[in-house]
C-alpha cells in the first residue's frame, strides 16, 4: 500500500517516516496514509481512497514559502477539488529575488502537472542565468522558453495538451522585470500602486488567448522592467485573488501594513471569504527597501527594454 | 498481443448533491493485426438441418458451411455439427476437433455435401455438443479461441424451454456463439439470447444464396480474434451502486446481470475474444451525494485477462461536485448518443412487439418517434428499415403503420435494433 508525500507528491510507502524524496516528515504532517474522508488505510497512489474513492488533499492544498523577505501562499479555494496553481520562490544572489506563478488550465489534462512543472522549471532556469551574469530579461525570456518546452513536453497522444498561465517577477535593487504569458497578474503595491500586467484574454472574459501548452504554438511572453524610486510589494498572484480583488488601491490597502507572509495570507482569506471559487495564489516581494528616505514616488515607470 | 486502450467521456461534474454518474467507456484494443497463432483458434460451425431446411435452403447451408471450412486458416481446429432434434458432428468423427489442412479440409466437405434436411429443432442440443467439443479441446489448448457459427431458420420446437434453459446455461462462457437466422421462420428474441448470452453478434439473413458470403466474413472475422477472454473489471466505492454495465456499440448489450465478483466493491463482465477493433460501454454509478469542491473515483474500469489478472488497460469514471451550474448541466455528448440508442432500439422493440400484438396506437407512437430519432443520430440502415413498416408524413410528422409489412422487414428491423451506430461528430477529433 502507497501514499503521496503531502509536500511534494512523491508516492510513499506505509510506515515510512519521511519522504524519500524531500525529506517531509510524514507524521508531522499529519499523514498515516489513511482516508480523509472514511479513514480507511487503503489510499492508492493516485490519491483516490481505495474503499470510499474521495481523493485525498495533498500538500499543494495549502502551502506556504518563505525566501528571506519574500512569502507565498497558494491555496485550493473551496470549490475545487485540487490546486492547480503551482508557485516558486527563490533568490539568486545577495538582494535578488524571483518568484513565479503559474494557473493550471482546468480544461486542459493534468493542469496541474503543467503549472508545477513550469514554475519549477522557470525558476531554476531564472537563478541559474541571473548567476552566470545574465541580465533579467534575457534570462526572463529563457525561462518563459524552458517553462513552455517543459509544459509542451508534458503531452500525452490522445487528450487534450496540459496548460497552464505564468508570470514572474525578478526583484533586484531598484529594478523588477515582470513577465506574464496569460491571466496571471503582477501588481505594485505602494504609495501608488499599480497593475503591471495586461491579460492575454479576450477583454471581461477568461478565455485566453496566450498559454503554456504543446498546442500554444510559440510562446513570446511580454517582458516589462520597472525601477521605483520608493519602497513597496511586487505582488504576483492567480486570478483565484484577482476575480475577487481586481483593484491595485484594494490589495495595497489589505498588504502594505504587514510582513510580507501574513499579507499574503492575508489576500488568500480575503479570497476564499469572497468565495473561493477558484485555486488562490499569491506571491509578495518586498522592494526598494531602505530607499524610503529618497522618494516621492514615480512608480512604475516602464523603460524600453 | 493487442494493445488495448481505454478512454472515458463523461461530464464529471454534478451538481451539489446529486448522485448519478455516466461514462461512456471507449476500448480499443490494436496493433500487430497479425492474428493469434493458428493453432489457437478452434471454430465449430452449426447447420440447422431440420426438415424445413429442405427446398434448397439446404443446398444453400452446404456451400455455406464449405466456405467457412475454406477460410479456416491451416492449423486451425474445427469440427462441423449438424443440428435438428439432436446434435450429430459430422466431422470429425473421433469427437474432437481435426486440424484444417487440405485433406480435412476436404474430407469435411465431403461429409457436409451429405447433409440432408430432415427432423425438428433443439438448438440447446446443438450448442451443448459444441460446448463439450470445446471443453475438450480446452484441456491441451488453455488459450484457445473458441468461436462457433450457428445457422437456422426455424423455431426451437423440440426441447422443453427449460432444457433450452440448461443447456444455455452449461455452454455460457465455453465460447463465443455468432448467430444466423435464414428465411422468416425463426424467432429473433430466441436467437438473440443465444447471441447476448454467448457473446456474439445475431444477424438476419434474407436470401440462402447469401450464406456462403457471410459464413465467409464470421470466419474471417473470428480468425482475426488475438485474445481469447478479455472481462472489463470494475471497481466502484463501497457506499456506491452499480446502476449498469450496457455494451452499446457496435451493437447493445446488457452485461450488468453477468457479474462475477472479484471481491466486496469489484466484478469481472465477460466481454469474449477481441481482435483489432473497439467497442464501447456506458457504466452508470449511484454515489453518495458529495460536497461541493469533493472529488470522487466513481468507477475504476479495466480490461483484464480474468486467468491471469494481467490488466490490459484502465480508465477512471469521476464525480466532482460543482456548484457552477454551466458544468454541471452540460450533457456530455457520447453519453447522450448512446442513451438515444438504446432509446432507439427499445422504441422499435416495443412498436414491434405492440403491432404484433394489435396494439395499433402504441405501435404507431413507438415506430414513428423510432424513426425520427433514427434520422438525427444518424442510423440511415434502420431509418431504411423503418419506413418498410411506418409511413410518416413529410408535412405534419405523423406516423401511420403500413398495411402489409413483408415479414422479411420486420425481422430485419427486429435483429438489427441493437446495432448501434457511432457518433456522426466525434467533438475530439
Amino acid at each position: 500500500m502507497s501514499a503521496c508525500c503531502p509536500a511534494c507528491g512523491t508516492t510513499v510507502l506505509a510506515g515510512e517516516a519521511f519522504c524519500e524524496q524531500c525529506g517531509q516528515d510524514l507524521a508531522a504532517a499529519g499523514h498515516s496514509g489513511s482516508c480523509t474522508a472514511c479513514g480507511s488505510a487503503a489510499v492508492g497512489s493516485d490519491g483516490y481512497c481505495e474503499n470510499c474513492g474521495m481523493l485525498q488533499p495533498t500538500g499543494r492544498d495549502h502551502a506556504e514559502t518563505e525566501v528571506e523577505t519574500s512569502a507565498g501562499v497558494t491555496d485550493r479555494g473551496l470549490r475545487h477539488s485540487k490546486n492547480e496553481d503551482a508557485m516558486a520562490l527563490v533568490t539568486a544572489g545577495p538582494g535578488t529575488v524571483i518568484g513565479v506563478v503559474c494557473d493550471g488550465v482546468s480544461t486542459s489534462s493534468r493542469p496541474e502537472e503543467a503549472s508545477q512543472a513550469a514554475a519549477d522549471m522557470a525558476a531554476l532556469t531564472l537563478a541559474k542565468r541571473i548567476a552566470e551574469g545574465e541580465d533579467a530579461a534575457t534570462a526572463t525570456r529563457e525561462a518563459v522558453a524552458m517553462a513552455a518546452r517543459a509544459v509542451a513536453a508534458a503531452a500525452r497522444p490522445g487528450e487534450d495538451a496540459p496548460a497552464c498561465t505564468y508570470v514572474s517577477a525578478v526583484a533586484a535593487g531598484r529594478h523588477v522585470t515582470v513577465a506574464w504569458v496569460g491571466d496571471s497578474r503582477a501588481y505594485w503595491l505602494g504609495a501608488h500602486p499599480a497593475l503591471l500586467t495586461e491579460d492575454d484574454a479576450a477583454p471581461g472574459t477568461h478565455m485566453l488567448t496566450a498559454w503554456l501548452g504543446a498546442d500554444a504554438g510559440e510562446v513570446v511572453p511580454h517582458v516589462r522592467e520597472f525601477t521605483t524610486d520608493g519602497p513597496g510589494l511586487v505582488l504576483l498572484c492567480s486570478d483565484g485573488l484577482w476575480n475577487y480583488y481586481p483593484e491595485p488601491e484594494a490589495l495595497a490597502a489589505a498588504a502594505l501594513d504587514d510582513t510580507p507572509v501574513a499579507a499574503a495570507r492575508r489576500l488568500v482569506r480575503m479570497a476564499n471569504d469572497a468565495g473561493g471559487q477558484d485555486n488562490i495564489t499569491v506571491v509578495l516581494i518586498p522592494f526598494g527597501q531602505g530607499d524610503a528616505g529618497d522618494a516621492t514616488v514615480a512608480f512604475p515607470k516602464e523603460r524600453s527594454g | 498481443m493487442a494493445d488495448f486502450t481505454i478512454r472515458v467521456d463523461q461530464n464529471k461534474y454534478l451538481p451539489a448533491g446529486s448522485q448519478e454518474v455516466h461514462g461512456i467507456v471507449t476500448a480499443e484494443a490494436s496493433g500487430p493485426v497479425g492474428a493469434a497463432p493458428a493453432a489457437d483458434a478452434a471454430e465449430v460451425i452449426i447447420v440447422d438441418t431440420s426438415g424445413s431446411m429442405s427446398y434448397g435452403k439446404i443446398n444453400d447451408a452446404r456451400k455455406a458451411a464449405q466456405a467457412a471450412i475454406d477460410t479456416l486458416r491451416d492449423g486451425v481446429f474445427f469440427a462441423v455439427i449438424a443440428g435438428n432434434h439432436q446434435a450429430e458432428v459430422i466431422y470429425p468423427g473421433h469427437g474432437g476437433l481435426a486440424p484444417a489442412t487440405p485433406q480435412t479440409r476436404y474430407e469435411s466437405k465431403q461429409a457436409v455435401a451429405q447433409l440432408r434436411a430432415d427432423g425438428g429443432t433443439a438448438m440447446g442440443r446443438w450448442l451443448r455438443r459444441a460446448a463439450d467439443l470445446f471443453s475438450a479441446h480446452q484441456m491441451a489448448h488453455p488459450d484457445a479461441i473458441k468461436h462457433a457459427i450457428l445457422l437456422t431458420d426455424g423455431k426451437n420446437e423440440h426441447e422443453s424451454a427449460p432444457e433450452f434453459d440448461a443447456n444455455l446455461a452449461y455452454s455460457a462462457g465455453k465460447f463465443v456463439c455468432d448467430c444466423r437466422g435464414v428465411g422468416t421462420d425463426w424467432v429473433v428474441a430466441e436467437v438473440r439470447r443465444i447471441g447476448s448470452t454467448l457473446l456474439g453478434s445475431v444477424m438476419d439473413v434474407r436470401r440462402p444464396e447469401e450464406l456462403a458470403d457471410d459464413f465467409r466474413a464470421m470466419t474471417e472475422a473470428a480468425m482475426g480474434k488475438t485474445v481469447a477472454d478479455v472481462a472489463l473489471r470494475i471497481w466502484t466505492p463501497r457506499s456506491a451502486t452499480l446502476n449498469f454495465v450496457k455494451q452499446v456499440s457496435p451493437a447493445l448489450e446488457d452485461l450488468t446481470g453477468r457479474r462475477t465478483d472479484v471481491d466486496a466493491l469489484t466484478g469481472d463482465y465477460p466481454t469474449g475474444a477481441w481482435g483489432g477493433e473497439t467497442r464501447e460501454y456506458h457504466i452508470s454509478v449511484r454515489v453518495p451525494p458529495g460536497q461541493v469542491g469533493q472529488e470522487m473515483r466513481a468507477g475504476l474500469v479495466k480490461l483484464v485477462v480474468p486467468q491471469t489478472g494481467q490488466v490490459l488497460a484502465s480508465g477512471n469514471i469521476l464525480a466532482l461536485w460543482s456548484d457552477d451550474p454551466a458544468l454541471s448541466t452540460r450533457l456530455n455528448p457520447r453519453v447522450a448518443h448512446y442513451t438515444g440508442q438504446q432509446e432507439l432500439a427499445s422504441l422499435i422493440q416495443e412498436g414491434l412487439q405492440a403491432r404484433n400484438d394489435g396494439d395499433i396506437e402504441t405501435a404507431t407512437a413507438r415506430l414513428g418517434k423510432a424513426r425520427g430519432i433514427a434520422e438525427r443520430a444518424g442510423n440511415d440502415e434502420t431509418a431504411r428499415l423503418l419506413d418498410k413498416v411506418v409511413d410518416i408524413d413529410p408535412a405534419t410528422g405523423t406516423a401511420r403503420l403500413k398495411r402489409v409489412v413483408d415479414k422479411a422487414d420486420e425481422i430485419a428491423l427486429d435483429t438489427r435494433s441493437v446495432r448501434t451506430v457511432r457518433m456522426r461528430k466525434d467533438p475530439e477529433s
